[in-house]
């Protein structure tokens, strides 16, 4: 019996095989990798155009002369081979690409790390560098190496102020951050049936910050509601009994805010331990964070109150911001005193759109805290949108409460 | 495939915005990541490592799939890559630029001492102990002998 990644794939775990690729995507910073090996190559015409995405997330708009120029080569790029392009403003390639694009059991490779978001609908889909993207363009197919898998057992049911975001560091903290190399994560078990598309999304985005080639749930009625939803028709994926290399068990009943301190991932503690910590921004959005739960669970904490601290809130896709607009509570963030900006990776990576100065603290809800990320000599500390909107409040990292 | 050189010794966890930060990778000019290789870890690097072998600690390119992170290394003259583990992206990447990745129980060493390494007889050799190196896969051992995986394209088709 098989592991959802053996069933994609068709092969034993430790095996390596050739595979079609369903779909493969690559943003404005890969893109224009990919493209320069594609000219190397000698590749003129693309093996399956209608399985190619390009979309522009890491920096939009462009910030300088040099990037807005780099965009414009791709666009010319995408409009000549054809090529499907989400241009500034669509949202991030992850975000996008699950809103009705990814479909159960399918193979997906991305020319970015968090690639593996997309597992949450049942497809087994990773991360590459841009040259593997280049010859998956050229070709329709790469190699694989089949991961064995850990399965992470969840049980129970999040309460009060505790976020899927707290259930992925504590699996980040349980694994540590090469715990999983070269594995897949299989989330399985009585409590994922509670777990929403958006919080699964954040649970299998940060697989890679343990090693994990990528994170999977079995496509189950969450998923056939959220693909129906963007009008997709798809069969549920049973799991089947099958060798795990490893279990790891969460009770999601035990869960807490938590918060991840500079420089690691999986340096976790209790939101409580760390509360009263100066910070001078948060941070609300990216791949791990931004969509529309997050901004929902934010709203719901900042309605009627004055941040006191700068708060930037960068919705995940376009349609993630048309939503919170048409529900009202994209008022509640603006008049909450906070920022928003161009659906995309924001300041995450550290290129543009509210980098750090030397010294300066951040709370954010992306995934990854490394030193100098977000800028040189800045510190950031890792949370839910829930934490990250009681903390905007008091000007400091804060336990949220829920009711 | 064989090198030599002297070791530049780096931690675990290694991640790769280290290798090259996000504020540089809008350009196409390999020259500017190279000059910039390692900056926020020690803006000495690179210039250090220049005909130098890496021995990193476990998790080496850890994060980001930014491949200008393998190519910034390569351009600044880096000869090879050792550590007792990788993270899969960066291995993957290093491979298909032709940047020899050599996964050894190599244990923290110190600047400068002689590092060798031969991939055909499967050892890598620091400060005079040798260990065993993992074999590479059919297919990425043919990538790496090619120069890569661009090369390696242009004489398969």
């Amino acid at each position: 019996m098989s592991t959802l990644s053996e069933r994609i794939l068709d092969a034993p775990a430790g095996t390596y095989v050739d595979r079609e690729v369903d779909l493969a995507f690559a943003h404005d910073g890969t893109g224009i990798l990919a493209r320069e090996a594609l000219r190397e190559m000698g590749v003129e015409r693309l093996a399956h155009p209608e399985r190619l995405r390009l979309i522009f997330d890491h920096i939009v708009p462009a910030n300088t002369g040099m990037a807005a120029t780099l965009q414009a080569e791709l666009r010319e790029y995408a409009r000549t081979t054809g090529v499907a392009l989400s241009d500034a403003g669509g949202g991030i390639c992850h975000q996008v690409l699950s809103e009705g694009v990814v479909r159960p059991g399918t193979i997906v490779a991305g020319a970015d790390s968090h690639s593996c978001t997309l597992g949450a609908l049942g497809a087994f889909a990773t991360g590459m560098g841009a040259t593997d993207m280049a010859a998956i363009w050229a070709s329709g197919a790469t190699w694989f190496r089949v991961p064995e898998t850990i399965a992470v057992c969840l049980s129970g049911r999040l309460s009060g102020a505790a976020d899927p975001k707290d259930v992925a560091l504590t699996y980040a903290a349980k694994l540590g951050m090469e715990g999983a190399t070269y594995r897949a994560l299989e989330f399985v078990g009585d409590g994922v049936a509670d777990i929403s598309m958006d919080g699964r999304l954040t649970l299998c985005n940060m697989a890679v910050e343990t090693g994990a080639k990528t994170g999977l749930f079995y496509a189950d009625g969450v998923t056939l509601r959220h693909l129906a939803d963007h009008g997709v028709a798809a069969s549920p994926q049973a799991p089947e009994e099958c060798r795990y290399e490893q279990e790891i068990d969460i009770d999601l009943s035990d869960i807490v805010p938590l918060v991840a301190v500079p420089h690691r991932v999986d340096t976790v503690c209790e939101a409580e331990e760390v509360a009263g910590t100066h910070i001078d921004q948060v941070f609300v959005g990216t791949c791990t964070n931004g969509r529309y739960d997050d901004l929902f669970r934010f709203a719901e904490i900042v309605r009627g109150r004055r941040v006191a601290v700068r708060t930037l809130v960068i919705p995940a896709s376009r349609a993630v911001l048309a939503r919170a607009i048409a529900t009202g509570i994209l008022a509640d963030i603006v008049d909450a005193g906070c920022m928003v900006a161009t659906p995309g990776c924001g300041p995450c990576l550290g290129a543009h759109a509210g980098v750090l100065g030397e010294g300066e603290v951040c709370l954010s809800t992306a995934n990854r805290n490394f030193k100098n990320r977000m800028g040189v000599g800045g510190e950031i500390y890792l949370s839910s949108a829930v934490t990250a909107a009681a903390s905007a409040l008091a000007g400091e990292i804060a336990v949220p409460e829920v009711a | 495939m064989q090198g030599v050189g002297p070791a530049i010794c780096l931690g675990r966890d290694i991640d790769t915005d280290q290798i090259i930060a996000g504020r540089y990778l809008r350009t196409k000019d390999r020259s500017v990541w190279a000059e910039h290789v390692l900056e926020d870890l020690d803006p000495t690097l690179a210039e250090r490592v220049r005909g130098a072998i890496i021995v990193a600690g476990r998790n080496m390119g850890c994060g980001s799939s930014r491949e200008q992170a393998v190519v910034a290394l390569r351009e600044a003259g880096v000869v090879g890559v050792v550590a007792p583990s990788f993270a899969r992206i960066f291995f993957r990447n290093a491979i298909n630029i032709g940047l020899p990745v050599i996964e050894a129980p190599v244990p923290p060493c110190t600047d400068g001492v002689r590092v060798s390494f031969d991939l055909d007889a499967g050892w890598v050799e620091v400060d005079g102990k040798r260990y065993p190196a993992r074999p590479l896969s059919a297919k990425m051992n043919a990538i790496l002998r090619a120069g890569g995986l661009v090369p390696y394209w242009r004489s398969h088709r």
